[in-house]
C-alpha cells in the first residue's frame, strides 16, 4: 500500500494550518487523531528519525521553519518516497507564494488545498513536475479571478440588487 | 424586494475569509467565542439567495472545520447548492467543502450525482477535476456505479491532465463497486502500455495499489511492469513498479529471475536514497534466493547503517530485520551497529534494533541474549524498557515456549523482570507464570521457589504494576505448596500486614493460597503424627471418612493396603507412577510418607512440625485474617472466615486440656486428620483439561433439552456461598470420576460417577469413544477428562467469583501427565486445538472479489487486448465467447495448461440482485471454489459489459463458471 491516510499541517504552537483525510475519519476521530499527533510531533527533539510509530502506522514528518508537515501511511510503506513528497509539496508552495511562510497558508487555506489537491490525488503522488503544477495553479486562479471580477462589477451588483 | 435588498446588504457587510481569519487571529474576545459568534453569522449568511455571500458563509465554515474542527455536516445541502453554480470560483468553494466534510453517510450524497455527472463531462478539464478530487473522497457504491460510465470516457481522454486523475480515481471506484473493472480495466492497461508518461505513471499507483492486496491477478500484466523496470526514468514510478514486483516475484521463480539483475543494476547507479531502499527492500523480501543481489544489498544496508542520518539508519536495521533469518551472515556482520543502535537517541532506532535481536533468537542463544537484553533494560528509560521486556516476554511465550530449554531459568527471568523498578507488565507475567505452572510439571519446583521469593519481599507490594505478578505467585505458591522449602515462611509471607496495600482480587488469592498452606502443614503434622503412632485399627480410619467424597483409588487402597497406605493412595490421584512409589512406602517406615506426598521436593525434616509450630501457625493466621472478617469485600470476607472456621475446627482438635490421656488425644488427632485430608483431596484434585471446543463436540443426549439462557441458575446460586464450598464441590466431583492417570483407569472411574441422568449418558459415550473425547496424541500426555456437561455449568457459573479457580478453567489446560525425566526439554503441555488460537479464517473479503474481477477483466482483456506484446494463445483458446448471456459453458474447460488451482466450478449459478450491483454470491459448499465461482462470475459480467459497453445495468441471469489463472506469455520467462 502505498496510500497516503492523511496529511497534517502543524505550527510549532500546535496550530492546526491544514488537514486533508485521504481514508474515512470522523470529525471526532480527526480532532482526536490530530491531538494526538501534535503531542507527539512537537515534542520530538532534533535529529531524530523523521517519523513516528503510531497506532500501527507510521506518520512520516519534516520540519519547515516553524510548520510541521505530516503524513501518516502504513507501517510498511517507503518512509523516504513521503519525505520526498513533503519537501515536493514545500518546494511547490514556495514557489507558489515566493518563499512560503505560515502566514501565507494561513491567509490562504484554501489555496494551499488546492495546490496540495494537484500533487495527490486519492492519497498518491499525481503530478511530479513542480512546474506542471504551478502552470495549473495559476491557471485555475485566472479562471477564479475571471469570475470574481464579473461577479463584483457595479453593474453585476446593480443587476443582482435590482433584481 | 425586501428579501433581495438585505441579501445585497448581507453581501456588503460580510466579513471575509480574511476578516474572520485576522479577527481569530487577534482573538480579542476569545477564540471560542470569537468561532461561535462567526458561526452564527455564517448560519444566516449560508441561508443567503445570493451565491457570493453564500459561498463565502461556506468558504468560512469550510477553514473553520478543517483548522478549528468545527462540525460542518448540517450545511451539506448548502455545498451542494454552490457546487451546483455556474461560476468557478463559487462551484470550487463547494467542492472543497464537500471533499472536506462529506464522508459515505452524508445524506445529499444522493443529490449530487447528476452535478457530478454533470461536471465529470464539463469542457472545462477544471472543472473535471474538482467532480474526479470529489469523487475520489466520497465514492460510494451507488457514485460508483452510476458514474463508471463518465469515468470509462475519461480514461481515454486527450488531456493527459484529467487523464491521469480518472486513472487514480479509478481505483476508489474499483473498491466500491467491482462491476466496473469489467467496463474500465481494459483501458488502464491500455494507459499502462502507452506512451504518456503522466497517464503511465498514474496506472502504475493504481496497479501497485491492486497487487498489494493480491498479486496473482495481475502476473499476466508482468511483460508492462518489466518494460517500465528498464526503461522508465522516474523514480517515483520505479518506486512504485519494484513495490509491485516484490509481491510478484515470489509467485512466479521465473519473474524473479528476470527482474534480479535491472534491479541490481538500480541499486548500483540510483542516488535516490528511497529508491534504493525500495530496491534493497525488494530484494531482502522478494529475491532472497539470490545471493549476488542479496550481497550488493547487504553491502548497500551497511551504508545506511553508518550514515549519520537516523532515516536511513532505521531502513538499514529494517532491512535487516527481514533479511534475518535467511542469511544470519549479513546480520552477524553488522552485529557492533546492531547492539550500539539498540542504546541509540531515538526510540525507534532502538526499537528497530530490539526487533531485529529478537529476530535473532534461537534456542541456543536465548540465554545470553535474554541477559544482555535485560542489562539493556536496567539502563533505559521506561518506555523502551518495557519494550525490551514485553518482546522477550513475547518471543519467548511464543508457540509454546517453543525456545525455551531450560524453564528454571526462564522462570527465574521472570522473576527478576519482576524486580526490574521500571517494569509494567505485570499482566502478561502473571499469565506466563501460571501458564507455566500449568503446562510445565517439571518447572514448578522453581516456580514456587520464584513465587515465594516475589511473595515475600515486602517492598513489592507497594507497587501496582506487580499486583498481578504476586497474585500469580501467591497462587502459584499456594497450589504447589509441597515443593516449598519452609510453608511456615510462606504463610508468614502471605500473611503479612502489608497485604493490605494490595487490591481485594489479589489479596483474596493471597488469602485462599494461606488457606491452602495451612491445611498443607496441619496435613503434614498430622500425617507425620500419626506415623509414630501404632496402627490401631486401620478399618475405623477408612469408614470415618464419608465414601462419596472419597476417590476410588482412596478407597481401594485403604481397603486393600496398609493403613499407612491410605496416606499414600490419595496421592495417586496426582502422581501417576503412585504405584511405584506406593511399594516403597510400604516397605519403608513413616518417613517416606512425606517424602511421597512431595514426590519431586526437598524432604521436609520429621520434626518440623511440631506441636508447638502448628499452634504457633494457627495463632499467626488467625490473627492477620481475624480483622478481615469485617472487610467490606465479600472475596475478602468469605475466604477469611472460612480459614477462621478451619483454624477453629482444628484447633479444638489438637489444642485440648493439656492433660489428657494419650489415646484421646489420638483420637482427636484422627478426627482431625480425616478432616484435614478431605480439604486437602479437595486442593489436591487438578481440575482436567478442557479445550476450547470440547463443549462444541459433545452431543446432545436424546431427551434431553438445553437451556439457551441460564440466567435463572444466577438466582439459585445467588446465596450460596461460593467460595470454599464451589472449590470443594469441585474438587469431590472430579474425584468422582476422573481421576484417572492412564485411560484404563478412566473406565473403571466412569462407574462410579454420579448417576444423574444425562451424566450417566455421557459416561456411556465417554467410555464408547472415550479416545477421541480429548486429543491428546500429540502432546504425549494424559488428561482427566473433563466433567460432564452439566457440572461445568455449574462450575461456570460458580466459579464466577473464585478467581483463581477460574484462572485454571481459563487456561483450559491441565498439564496431567507422565513425568519425562529423560528428555532434555521438559513436556510442555498443549492441547491440539482449542488451546492454540483459532487461526483466522479468511474470509473472502471485498479485495479477493475485487481482483477476482481484475483477474477476469484482465484475461478477457488479454484475450481481446490489441496489444500485441501479449501472446497468449494458451488461454485464449479456452476463453468464453464474448457478448453471450446465460451461456452454460461446460467445467471441463478448465484443463488450460497455466491452471493450477483445481477448482470445483459450474456448481453454483450466480445471481446478481437487479440495478444495485451487490454481488450476491451462492455459497457453494466447496471450499477453494467460491472464489473462482466468483471470478467465472465475473467473467461473464464482463463479457456482457464489453459486448455493450454502458448498458452495465443488464442484470445477468444465470451464467456458468469458468476458471483462469494468469497466464505469463513464456517469451518473458
Amino acid at each position: 500500500m502505498t496510500m497516503i491516510h492523511f496529511v497534517l499541517l502543524i505550527s510549532r504552537q500546535g496550530k492546526v494550518r491544514l488537514t486533508k483525510w485521504y481514508s474515512p475519519y470522523s470529525q471526532k476521530e480527526r480532532s482526536k487523531v490530530i491531538r494526538e499527533l501534535s503531542g507527539i510531533v512537537l515534542n520530538r527533539g532534533p535529529r531524530l528519525c523523521n517519523f513516528v510509530e503510531w497506532r500501527g502506522y507510521k506518520v512520516v514528518y519534516k520540519r519547515y521553519a516553524s510548520l510541521y508537515f505530516c503524513m501518516c501511511i502504513d507501517q510498511e510503506d517507503n518512509v523516504l518516497e513521503i519525505l520526498e513528497i513533503i519537501h515536493h509539496y514545500v518546494e511547490i508552495l514556495d514557489r507558489y507564494f515566493g518563499s512560503v511562510c505560515e502566514l501565507d497558508l494561513i491567509f490562504n487555506f484554501h489555496k494551499a488545498y488546492f495546490i496540495l489537491d494537484e500533487l495527490l490525488l486519492a492519497g498518491e503522488l499525481q503530478e511530479s513536475s513542480k512546474r506542471t503544477v504551478a502552470r495549473i495553479v495559476a491557471a485555475q486562479d485566472a479562471l477564479v479571478e475571471t469570475a470574481k471580477e464579473q461577479a463584483s462589477s457595479i453593474s453585476n451588483i446593480i443587476a443582482q440588487a435590482t433584481k | 424586494m425586501a428579501t433581495t435588498a438585505s441579501s445585497f446588504m448581507d453581501s456588503l457587510f460580510q466579513r471575509t475569509l480574511d476578516d474572520l481569519i485576522k479577527g481569530l487571529r487577534h482573538n480579542l474576545i476569545g477564540e471560542q467565542l470569537f468561532i461561535s459568534k462567526s458561526l452564527e453569522d455564517i448560519r444566516k449568511e449560508i441561508k443567503s439567495t445570493d451565491l457570493q455571500t453564500k459561498s463565502i458563509a461556506l468558504e468560512k465554515l469550510t477553514y473553520l472545520s478543517s483548522i478549528h474542527g468545527i462540525d460542518m455536516s448540517w450545511a451539506a445541502f448548502h455545498a451542494v447548492e454552490i457546487m451546483s453554480s455556474s461560476r468557478f470560483s463559487h462551484k470550487k468553494i463547494g467542492y472543497l467543502a464537500a471533499s472536506l466534510s462529506f464522508n459515505e453517510s452524508t445524506e445529499v450524497l444522493l443529490l449530487i450525482t447528476n452535478q457530478l455527472r454533470k461536471d465529470l463531462s464539463s469542457t472545462n478539464e477544471f472543472e473535471v477535476n474538482l467532480a474526479l478530487e470529489c469523487l475520489s473522497v466520497i465514492a460510494t457504491i451507488d457514485l460508483a456505479r452510476d458514474l463508471t460510465p463518465e469515468l470509462f470516457t475519461l480514461l481515454s481522454s486527450s488531456k493527459v491532465y484529467v487523464r491521469k486523475k480518472a486513472i487514480a480515481v479509478i481505483f476508489k471506484v474499483f473498491e466500491k463497486y467491482q462491476d466496473s473493472v469489467g467496463v474500465c480495466f481494459k483501458r488502464l492497461v491500455e494507459n499502462l502500455e502507452g506512451s504518456d508518461g503522466k497517464s503511465m505513471s498514474a496506472a502504475v499507483g493504481v496497479f501497485c495499489e491492486l497487487a498489494a492486496k493480491d498479486p496473482r491477478a495481475y502476473l499476466p500484466l508482468a511483460p508492462e511492469f518489466y518494460r517500465i523496470l528498464v526503461d522508465c526514468r522516474n523514480n517515483w514510478v520505479l518506486i512504485k513498479v519494484l513495490k509491485i514486483f516484490a509481491s510478484l516475484a515470489p509467485l512466479e521463480p521465473r519473474l524473479a529471475k528476470r527482474i534480479v539483475e535491472p534491479i541490481c543494476e538500480l541499486m548500483r547507479k540510483t542516488g535516490a536514497k528511497s529508491l534504493l531502499f525500495e530496491c534493497i527492500r525488494t530484494v531482502v523480501t522478494s529475491l532472497g534466493e539470490y545471493e549476488s543481489a542479496v550481497r550488493l544489498a547487504v553491502s548497500k544496508t551497511r551504508e545506511f547503517l553508518s550514515d549519520d542520518d537516523s532515516n536511513l539508519k532505521y531502513l538499514g536495521l529494517q532491512a535487516l530485520t527481514i533479511m534475518g533469518p535467511k542469511h544470519l551472515w549479513a546480520i552477524l556482520e553488522n552485529k557492533e551497529v546492531v547492539i550500539k543502535s539498540l542504546s541509540d537517541t531515538d526510540s525507534n532506532v532502538k526499537l528497530a534494533a530490539l526487533r531485529l535481536v529478537m529476530t535473532m533468537v534461537s534456542e541456543d542463544n536465548v540465554i545470553e541474549i535474554c541477559r544482555v537484553l535485560l542489562n539493556y533494560s536496567l539502563k533505559s528509560d521506561p518506555e523502551f524498557c518495557n519494550e525490551i521486556l514485553s518482546s522477550i516476554l513475547f518471543t519467548c511465550s511464543r508457540n509454546f515456549y517453543e525456545i525455551i530449554v531450560d524453564f528454571d531459568w526462564y522462570v527465574s527471568l521472570l522473576g527478576e523482570m519482576s524486580r526490574i523498578p521500571n517494569c509494567q507488565k505485570g499482566e502478561e507475567i502473571e499469565s506466563q507464570l501460571i501458564d507455566i505452572c500449568l503446562r510445565v510439571e517439571d518447572a514448578r519446583p522453581e516456580l514456587v521457589r520464584v513465587g515465594r521469593d516475589l511473595v515475600i519481599d515486602p517492598a513489592l507490594l507497594g507497587n501496582p504494576f506487580l499486583h498481578g505478578i504476586l497474585s500469580a505467585a501467591a497462587w502459584v505458591s499456594g497450589e504447589y505448596v509441597e515443593f516449598a522449602k519452609s510453608p511456615f515462611e510462606l504463610l508468614e509471607a502471605l500473611l503479612q500486614p502489608r497485604t493490605n496495600l494490595l487490591p481485594s482480587s489479589v489479596r483474596s488469592v493471597y488469602i485462599q493460597s494461606s488457606f491452602k498452606v495451612l491445611v498443607f502443614c496441619l496435613h503434614s503434622y498430622l500425617l507425620n503424627n500419626e506415623a509414630h503412632i501404632p496402627s490401631s485399627s486401620p478399618e475405623k480410619l477408612a469408614s470415618g471418612v464419608p465414601d462419596t467424597v472419597l476417590g476410588d483409588g482412596f478407597l481401594e487402597a485403604s481397603v486393600i493396603t496398609a493403613p499407612k497406605s491410605i496416606v499414600e493412595s490419595e496421592h495417586d490421584a496426582d502422581f501417576s507412577p503412585g504405584a511405584s512409589n506406593h511399594g516403597v512406602s510400604v516397605e519403608n517406615d513413616g518417613e517416606d510418607v512425606i517424602h511421597g506426598q512431595t514426590s519431586l521436593s526437598v524432604p521436609l525434616e520429621k520434626d518440623y512440625f511440631t506441636r508447638e509450630s502448628i499452634i504457633k501457625l494457627l495463632d499467626m493466621s488467625e490473627m492477620a485474617l481475624g480483622p478481615l472478617l469485617e472487610s467490606h469485600e465479600v472475596e475478602i470476607q468469605e475466604r477469611s472466615r472460612n480459614v477462621i472456621g478451619l483454624i477453629e475446627l482444628i484447633k479444638q482438635e489438637i489444642t485440648g486440656p493439656l492433660v489428657k490421656k494419650e489415646t484421646d488425644d489420638m483420637r482427636d488427632e484422627f478426627k482431625a486428620l480425616n478432616m484435614i485430608r478431605l480439604i486437602c483431596d479437595g486442593f489436591s484434585e487438578e481440575l482436567g483439561p478442557v479445550p476450547v471446543t470440547a463443549q462444541e463436540r459433545v452431543p446432545v443426549p436424546e431427551g434431553l433439552t438445553l437451556v439457551e439462557n441460564l440466567c435463572d441458575l444466577d438466582t439459585i446460586f445467588a446465596d450460596m456461598n461460593l467460595l470454599t464450598q464451589s472449590s470443594l464441590i469441585l474438587g469431590t466431583l472430579n474425584l468422582g470420576e476422573t481421576t484417572g492417570g492412564s485411560l484404563s483407569d478412566l473406565q473403571t472411574k466412569d462407574d462410579l460417577e454420579p448417576a444423574t441422568e444425562s451424566t450417566s449418558l455421557l459416561s456411556e459415550h465417554r467410555k464408547r469413544h472415550g479416545l477421541y473425547y480429548l486429543p491428546s496424541e500429540k502432546s504425549n500426555s494424559l488428561y482427566n477428562a473433563y466433567p460432564p456437561a452439566n457440572d461445568s455449568l455449574l462450575q461456570q457459573n460458580e466459579n464466577d467469583h473464585v478467581d483463581d479457580l477460574v484462572k485454571l478453567t481459563e487456561q483450559s489446560l491441565v498439564p496431567k501427565k507422565k513425568p519425562s525425566h529423560a528428555k532434555p526439554r521438559p513436556v510442555v503441555v498443549k492441547l491440539d486445538e482449542g488451546d492454540v488460537p483459532i487461526t483466522s479464517r479468511k474470509l473472502e473479503s471485498e479485495e479477493n472479489l475485487l481482483s477476482g474481477a481484475v483477474r477476469d477483466a484482465l484475461l478477457g482483456n488479454e484475450d481481446k487486448s490489441t496489444s500485441a506484446k501479449v501472446p497468449c494463445g494458451k488461454s485464449s483458446s479456452k476463453r468464453i465467447e464474448k457478448g453471450k448471456q446465460s451461456v452454460d459453458v461446460p467445467s471441463e474447460s478448465n484443463d488450460n495448461a497455466a491452471d493450477k488451482g483445481k477448482a470445483d466450478v459450474g456448481k453454483g449459478s450466480s445471481r446478481r440482485s437487479k440495478g444495485r450491483g451487490k454481488e450476491r454470491k451462492h455459497k457453494s459448499g466447496v471450499k477453494g471454489g467460491t472464489q473462482r465461482e466468483g471470478n467465472g462470475q465475473r467473467e461473464n459480467l464482463k463479457s456482457s459489459r464489453t459486448s455493450k459497453h454502458k448498458t452495465h445495468h443488464g442484470a445477468v441471469d444465470s451464467v456458468n463458471v469458468i476458471p483462469q489463472t494468469p497466464v505469463i506469455p513464456d517469451f518473458l520467462l
